[in-house]
């Protein structure tokens, strides 16, 4: 039988693709070079940057996040959870008496409802973030360690529809990359 | 047109920010820092034996007695929740509102909360008196019928609030973290820092893709955490308002405490600040007298609103009618209890009017003084609120004092040896500025960067 920490292991470790990549110094040159990669026919690549770029999702394509569904479903199961079980210990399993107020007293219960709601809402949106994202992630390939300091890079991926290694490289070096090389990531 | 003032000074790149924010977990601490951090330390273990020896003797070592039966415990759990609220404001309320300025300081304000969330914790479950059954807080299947909690007591609402707080706060605080772990995973030549700040970043390497949902999660987090740090604190004044009793029971308590908590929250992040910038020299280009400015405007603004809510109590009291409510504020302000009333006044009042003038808004021992009276203050406050009410009750009989012991003030001042602890570690350990929350806004007030 398996070892469960090395599935576990597995299932983490993330497969690496191989690909071109160029890297820039100056991210507004990377947002353009993304917008001509994208008009070049190739719809897959990945920009890495060290901090999240203005007008990278529209250069690349990348569609509103859906994360805020998560959180309003969720948010509404935190509610719903909240309002049953403060019924189903006040009314239902125990009934007490308690300062002459109904078994049923809604608004005291509203604090500890709220709280459901927002606790429910928060985590379930990190999960949802978390799982999206893949992570974590066990040692993933880094193209460059700069890339989490002052480099900013487009890697386009093999497999992705309209891959062509020569116009690819042309493109990176006119948008003024200061590196293409292939790389995995 | 109006020219913005840079929000970090000194010509920096990309490159540079990186370097200064992660230098500081990168090198062996000097002197200074070792030299505080070991003072920390005799107060945290001294903090450590009184609660020891609370919690192995009883609560009869504390002052807490008929008809006083909230005293430091309630007290200080307040003052330290509400210390906790501005480090939400400015990482969250400030975030939504577009205030690039928190960028530089949003980190060490969310640290803070969660610093001061954790101290306040251990207090309401010390005041309980057995500790080791603080489990029973919470609603779980038990063999006692089971027997339910009260979920329309205040403090159940307590315990659901501060916990959910906690843990929320935690959550962003960590959330904002990943892109910087990775950036020092990566800047990492000790195999162990690597290897660490690696399971720590979660392998986060910064797709377009990943900072498209992150971005979005941590719009979200701001948008719950705002309503959430203000029911927190309105349910801490809960606690005391929904009793039936005269300087309790009133309806201003939820605005006047959460305006108090960011007030003393403010305070707090000044003292810090000014310790921070001392500490960390090269820090003074991210956290700018610009941006200590800003703070001592909201330092005196909610001072103000503070100031308000004394005058609108002794106001409502008059205007009430009620002889006992009547007779509660004109016991707090010139009863027994008078000298810790006008402490309270003269510190929260009185101290923050001085950054009416500019040049001690921008003056660091001027504020250091100012932010600490102002905290002084805060804590009278809740010592005002709690004791001055509690402690002379409808009949003359019920009547009495409430003396703090040496374990109320051991309490006290050693609950600082463990937040300046936590603090000075995560100093050393986690970037104390958001690297990846700097770099974009390097450039505001730049004529530089060109894009807008």
């Amino acid at each position: 039988m398996a070892n469960p920490i090395e599935i576990l292991e597995n299932l983490l470790r993330p497969k690496a693709k191989s690909g071109l990549v160029g890297i820039w110094l100056d991210e507004h040159k990377l947002v353009d070079a993304a917008k001509k990669v994208r008009e070049s026919g190739v719809q897959k690549f990945e920009a890495i940057s060290p901090f999240p770029l203005h007008g990278i999702d529209d250069a690349m394509g990348i569609p509103r996040s859906i994360i805020p569904w998560v959180t309003f479903i969720f948010g509404l199961l935190g509610c719903g959870l909240g309002v049953l079980f403060t019924w189903w210990v006040s009314a239902v399993d125990w009934p007490l008496i308690i300062g002459g107020k109904p078994m049923w007293s809604l608004a005291a219960f509203i604090p500890v409802i709220f709280e459901c709601t927002i606790l429910f809402a928060a985590l379930s949106s990190v999960g949802a973030m978390f799982y999206i994202n893949g992570l974590p992630k066990i040692d993933p390939v880094i193209i460059d360690p700069d890339l989490t300091c002052h480099k900013f890079a487009l890697f386009v991926p093999e497999e992705s529809d309209g891959y062509s290694k020569e116009s690819l490289e042309k493109i990176f070096k006119d948008m003024g990359a200061i590196e293409v090389r292939p790389a995995e990531f | 047109m109006l020219k913005r003032r840079p929000l970090v000074t000194g010509d920096k790149t990309y490159k540079d920010v990186t370097e200064d924010i992660c230098e500081l977990i990168e090198r062996p601490p000097g002197i200074h820092f070792m030299g505080l951090f070991l003072s920390v330390q005799v107060l945290f273990i001294f903090y450590i034996v009184v609660l020891a020896c609370i919690v192995t003797t009883g609560m009869g070592l504390m002052g807490v007695n008929s008809p006083v039966g909230w005293g430091t415990d309630i007290i200080t759990f307040v003052f330290w929740i509400g210390i906790g609220h501005a480090g939400t404001l400015i990482s969250a309320v400030l975030f939504l509102f577009r205030q690039k300025w928190r960028t530089s300081i949003a980190r060490t304000a969310e640290a803070m909360t969660v610093f001061a969330v954790m101290t306040a914790g251990l207090f309401p479950v010390l005041h309980t008196g057995r500790p080791w059954l603080a489990y029973w807080l919470l609603p779980y299947p038990n063999q006692r019928g089971p027997l339910w909690v009260n979920f329309r007591s205040p403090l159940i609402w307590d315990v659901f609030a501060v916990s959910t707080y906690a843990t929320v706060s935690i959550v962003f605080w960590y959330v904002g973290l990943i892109p910087d772990f990775a950036t020092v995973r990566d800047r990492a030549k000790n195999k162990w820092r690597k290897k660490i700040y690696g399971a720590l970043s979660l392998g986060w390497r910064g797709s377009a893709r990943d900072w498209n949902h992150y971005e979005m999660v941590y719009m979200l987090l701001a948008g719950l955490s705002t309503p959430l740090v203000l029911s927190v604190h309105s349910i801490v004044s809960f606690d005391f308002a929904v009793a039936q009793l005269p300087g309790w029971h009133t309806t201003i308590f939820p605005p006047y405490f959460v305006a108090g908590a960011i007030f003393s929250g403010f305070a707090m992040v000044i003292t810090l600040m000014c310790i921070v910038r001392h500490l960390v020299p090269k820090f003074k280009d991210y956290i700018t007298l610009d941006h200590m400015e800003v703070m001592n405007k909201i330092i005196m603004t909610t001072g103000l609103i503070v100031g308000y809510a004394y005058g609108s109590e002794f106001f409502i009291a008059w205007y009430s009618g009620a002889p006992y409510e009547q007779y509660v504020f004109v016991n707090r302000a010139f009863g027994p209890y008078g000298w810790s009333y006008w402490i309270m006044v003269s510190c929260n009042v009185i101290t923050p009017q001085i950054f009416w003038f500019k040049k001690f808004r921008r003056s660091i021992p001027v504020m250091f003084v100012a932010s600490i009276f102002v905290n002084i203050g805060m804590w009278f406050e809740r010592y005002v609120i709690t004791v001055t009410s509690l402690h002379r009750d409808f009949l003359p009989s019920q009547w009495g004092m409430f003396d703090m012991t040496f374990f109320d003030f051991g309490a006290l001042i050693g609950s600082f040896g463990m937040f300046l602890t936590l603090f000075l570690l995560y100093l050393r350990l986690v970037p104390a500025v958001s690297i990846a929350e700097v770099k974009p806004v390097l450039f505001v007030g730049k004529d530089k960067g060109g894009h807008h």
